[in-house]
């Protein structure tokens, strides 16, 4: 990692501002994505969706978002226009999101929700969009494309539903993919094809992925690093092959409290939780 | 409702159609028992009667033997259940009586004054569905924006301000201040008659014969009362397009179609809209509900000769044919309304079909 | 999505406020206390839904002490002051009889009042019954009741109102009798929705298997559960019934002169109006600002007790 990073994030911090009150769902957020496969792994409301979101600016228009540094390339994505981002969307960073069902839109036919990306990106004639589509759907193996091409979500299966997620993500070739939990809503017995899958694309493709799990062994056989979160900040950033070698009581809690064939135990410690581990972090940044 | 265990094709190939079938069948089966209900409801309303339908026939001072012949021939020495049958036989042969006030078969009259009602209403739609869609559109894209508050205060206003007052306002201000608009009826008075009916609807008619001066007349008629109409039909339909539209956004699908990298517009139309389209059927045939509601008001409001006036005149002459063949011949035709819509939605929708 | 660290605004609090607002109730009795108090809270906080309150708080006030607001008889006519237009003595003009309008306004709220009251009684028990007897019991009873509430629907409400008022002939109790005959469906449909769930539910299943009959379980278990639900949309649907009402008085079919009624006045005032607008336009305003009152009121209940729907 050399050259300069894809993506890179400094103290990004998100609110959601209530009636009486304001949540804030990320406090200090900072991290560099390279060609490589950065897992963030952390439990719901620990803020590593919202991260996601914040780095493609998509989050919903009541949130506040600050950071002293949220660069693509050379672009500063804090200062682009919407139309700028949209340019950015799809053609340099895209998203995988969790379950098909309902990130595609359920009354367009899905060969449709492909050629658009290329339409959107590519100066194309409809014709072209419709075959590089067709490719695409073929890239995915997705057996007989022509057929799938016509058809409406509701009418292909969970895992062939994120196939279909993942042609049109990656149909204007981006150089960062976030994939927010890829697999969580899909059947057990395809979410290995769907990872496998995802695995070959990005190394043809050679591209930086952003992965959002609480998946922690997923995570750790799939990414090169990982960044633990919790309660919207980073507690630990660790190479995903030396995880076990985790210094943080929290990534500690985690591991202790995956089951494991070979050490069998009669039951699972709790996760343990310190109110400490936000506050003194907070000690240490300033 | 769906199936996302199936990789190997769609399952509409393997859906037995026998199923459709039977559903179409249930359909049918349960208009039919509507329309029968329909029929019953307006029979035994006709029954509620306090006055003597015989009275009503014949006048106060009959003898007692026209009041007897008159009573046979009413059929009301049969049971109640030969009447009805004779009733309903009559209905389905087109056959709803005569009108006391005009001596005319009550079908023929509603004949000649359904055309007029439908031109009303049909501009109102229109009027209702070309500012109410976007308005609710611009509402639900731009929440908590004025545009948001606008349609909320048309919307509340819509709900509340009474349509034969806001008809007389009209009234008031455009035709008896500003003198912008034609008084009552469908054109003005010497124009009466001139053109040659083909459809019965004066706009239509009239361009075809290419008259447009008595087409300029005609709209100016039908503007006032087509846009009180059309301004309650734009209040429900922009608080149902913004319900519906704020649903949609909120959808996962919307956030997959903006990390496309696609631009606002295209979201709006291209996804959100797409999806809410067949629901928007739906509420424009319940705004014909409405309509025709608001008609009976409104055409006693212009003098326009529709079918809500031919009912509240029917209403002050005690006429009860003519009051409870309307009320028949309106539910008739929302069931329609509303039947035709519910089969567009099964076709449109691609989950449905 | 999240919930982690909430920053609340402190404040002092007088004791009863601290009470009510606690996290830690003491009893089952505190806690039902305290829950109600949110919802009160809630219902403050929603502005509009406020207006709608104190507007019908005052329609209330009109209604008890209309002797003491209005100025004049509403009924006595008084030929040499016919259509005299607003002034000192007469508020709101006075209409082709000499009658004032201000008064006939305000003892108007009366009949206006009847009318929604009364529909309301009728309705929601009707509608109740009907739609939880439906969905809990099912099968055939279901079909046969919703089928007898999808005729009532396939009119447009206020036809159905006016044939139905046609045929008991005018008069104000027939004209309530007309609209509630018109207004029970929604609440049938909605009540037979919220029967529908109930009826899978395990407690219920308890309930059964300890004997209990299908009549004491609709009206101990299901019709109490409905409640809520159908009394927000009674009071959302008040709005509509009076411009039912306005409607059919507007039509001749509600109360009979001398009877003061806002739709009648309108109708009345119609021939007049192009030069005596002020007969026409104080009843018509009184029937807008009530409607607009039950629909905000309405509006705010809703998302207070049943953010589902909203």
């Amino acid at each position: 990692m050399s050259r300069q990073p894809l993506l890179s994030v400094r103290d990004l911090r998100i609110s959601f501002p209530g009636r009486h009150s304001t949540v804030e769902a990320v406090r200090g957020v900072s991290f560099e994505l390279g060609s490589e496969k950065l897992g963030i792994v952390g439990e719901s409301g620990s803020g590593k969706s919202v991260t996601g979101r914040a780095v493609m600016k998509l989050l919903p228009s009541i949130a506040r978002m600050t950071a002293e540094e949220m660069r693509f390339g050379d672009r500063d994505l804090l200062t682009l226009s919407e139309s700028e981002m949209c340019a950015i969307r799809g053609r340099h960073i895209a998203m995988i999101l969790q379950d098909p069902k309902y990130s595609l839109n359920p009354v367009v036919p899905v060969g449709h929700q492909i050629t658009e990306t290329y339409l959107r990106h590519a100066k194309v004639s409809k014709r072209a969009a419709r075959e590089a589509a067709l490719a695409m759907l073929d890239a995915v193996k997705i057996r007989n494309p022509e057929r799938v091409f016509d058809q409406y979500p509701h009418e292909v299966s969970g895992g062939m539903g994120q196939r279909v997620m993942i042609a049109i993500m990656l149909a204007a070739e981006p150089s960062v993919l976030i994939a927010d939990e890829p697999t969580s809503a899909l059947d057990v017995t395809v979410r290995f094809e769907i990872m496998q899958l995802l695995d070959e694309l990005i190394a043809q493709r050679q591209l930086g992925v952003l992965f959002i799990s609480h998946d922690l062994n997923l995570v750790r056989r799939f990414c090169d690093r990982v960044l633990i979160m919790y309660a919207g900040q980073v507690v630990e950033t660790i190479d995903a092959a030396r995880i076990d070698e985790a210094q943080h009581p929290y990534t500690r809690g985690l591991l202790n409290s995956m089951p494991r064939i070979h050490a069998p135990r009669e039951r699972l410690p709790a996760l343990a939780r310190d109110a400490a581990w936000s506050k003194d972090l907070r000690e240490v940044k300033r | 409702m769906t199936s996302l265990t199936n990789t190997r094709g769609p399952r509409r190939d393997f859906l037995p159609s026998s199923s459709k079938l039977r559903a179409i069948s249930w359909r049918a089966v349960s208009v039919i028992l509507t329309l029968a209900g329909l029929l019953a409801l307006t029979f035994f309303m006709g029954r509620l009667l306090p006055d003597d339908p015989v009275l009503a026939v014949t006048g106060y001072e009959v003898d007692e033997a026209t009041y007897q012949k008159v009573f046979k021939e009413l059929g009301l020495d049969r049971p109640v259940w030969e009447q009805f049958m004779s009733y309903m036989g009559g209905v389905l042969q087109g056959d709803l009586g005569r009108s006391l006030t005009t001596g005319q078969p009550v079908v023929q009259d509603l004949m000649r004054a359904f055309p007029a009602t439908l031109e009303l209403a049909l501009v109102a739609a229109l009027i209702g569905s070309l500012l109410g869609i976007p308005l609710g559109i611009a509402a639900a894209v731009n929440r908590g924006s004025w545009i948001d508050h606008l349609a909320r205060v048309i919307g509340l206003a819509g709900y509340s301000i009474p349509i034969f007052w806001l008809g007389l306002m009209g009234l008031f201000v455009f035709y008896a201040k500003l003198n912008w608009i034609g008084a009552s009826g469908r054109v003005d008075i010497f124009y009466e008659g001139m053109t040659p009916t083909i459809t019965g609807m004066m706009l239509v008619d009239t361009a075809i014969a290419g008259d447009w001066t008595v087409f300029k007349s005609a709209l100016r008629h039908i503007l006032m009362p087509a846009a009180v109409l059309g301004y309650y039909s734009t209040a429900y339909i922009s608080r149902m397009t913004r319900s519906f539209m704020l649903e949609q956004l909120s959808q996962e699908y919307i956030i997959a179609a903006r990390a496309k990298g696609l631009s606002r517009r295209s979201v709006i139309w291209r996804h959100a809209f797409k999806n809410i389209r067949v629901q928007l059927l739906t509420v424009i045939a319940l705004v014909f509900g409405g309509l025709l509601d608001g008609t009976v008001l409104i055409e006693t409001v212009f003098g326009w000769p529709g079918v809500g006036q031919y009912l509240t005149r029917g209403l002050q002459f005690n006429d009860i044919n003519v009051v409870m063949s309307t009320v028949l011949m309106i539910g008739v035709l929302f069931l329609a309304v509303n039947t035709a819509s519910d089969f567009l939605y099964r076709r449109l929708d691609p989950r449905t079909r | 999505m999240t919930h982690p660290t909430i920053v609340s605004h402190t404040r002092p609090l007088p004791r009863w406020r601290r009470w009510l607002e606690t996290d830690t109730p003491e009893s089952v009795r505190h806690a039902a206390f305290q829950e109600s108090w949110t919802k009160v809270q809630h219902f403050r906080s929603q502005t509009l839904g406020m207006i709608g309150f104190w507007l019908l708080m005052a329609l209330l006030f009109v209604v008890i002490a209309a002797p003491l607001l209005a100025t004049h008889d509403p009924n006595v006519q008084d030929l040499s002051q016919r259509l005299m237009p607003p002034s000192s003595e007469n508020w709101f003009g006075t209409d082709h009889l000499g009658r004032d309008v201000y008064s006939r306004v305000i003892y108007g709220a009366r009949t206006t009042l009847r009318i929604a009251v009364l529909v309301a009684v009728i309705v929601a028990p009707i509608g109740l019954i009907i739609g939880a007897t439906a969905g809990y019991l099912g099968g055939i009873a279901d079909e046969v009741l919703m089928r007898i509430t999808d005729i009532f629907l396939a009119f447009p409400g206020l036809i159905l109102a006016l044939g139905f008022a046609a045929a008991l002939g005018p008069g104000i109790n027939n004209a309530i009798i007309a609209i509630a005959l018109t207004a029970w469906p929604p609440i049938a449909r909605l009540a037979r929705a919220e029967a529908l769930t109930i009826r899978q539910s395990d407690y219920i299943a308890a309930v059964r298997l300890q004997g209990e009959t299908s009549f004491r379980i609709i009206t101990r278990q299901v019709i109490p559960i409905c409640l809520p639900s159908v009394t927000v949309r009674v009071t959302l649907n008040m709005a509509g019934v009076i411009l039912t009402a306005a409607g059919l008085g507007f039509l001749g079919l509600g109360a009979q002169p001398p009877h003061a009624e806002w739709g009648a006045m309108v109708a009345v005032g119609r021939q007049f109006m192009f030069d005596f607008p002020w007969v026409v336009s104080a009843p018509g305003i009184a029937i807008a600002v009530i409607s607009l009152a039950f629909n905000l009121f309405g509006d705010a209940l809703r998302d207070t007790l049943d953010p589902r729907i909203a």
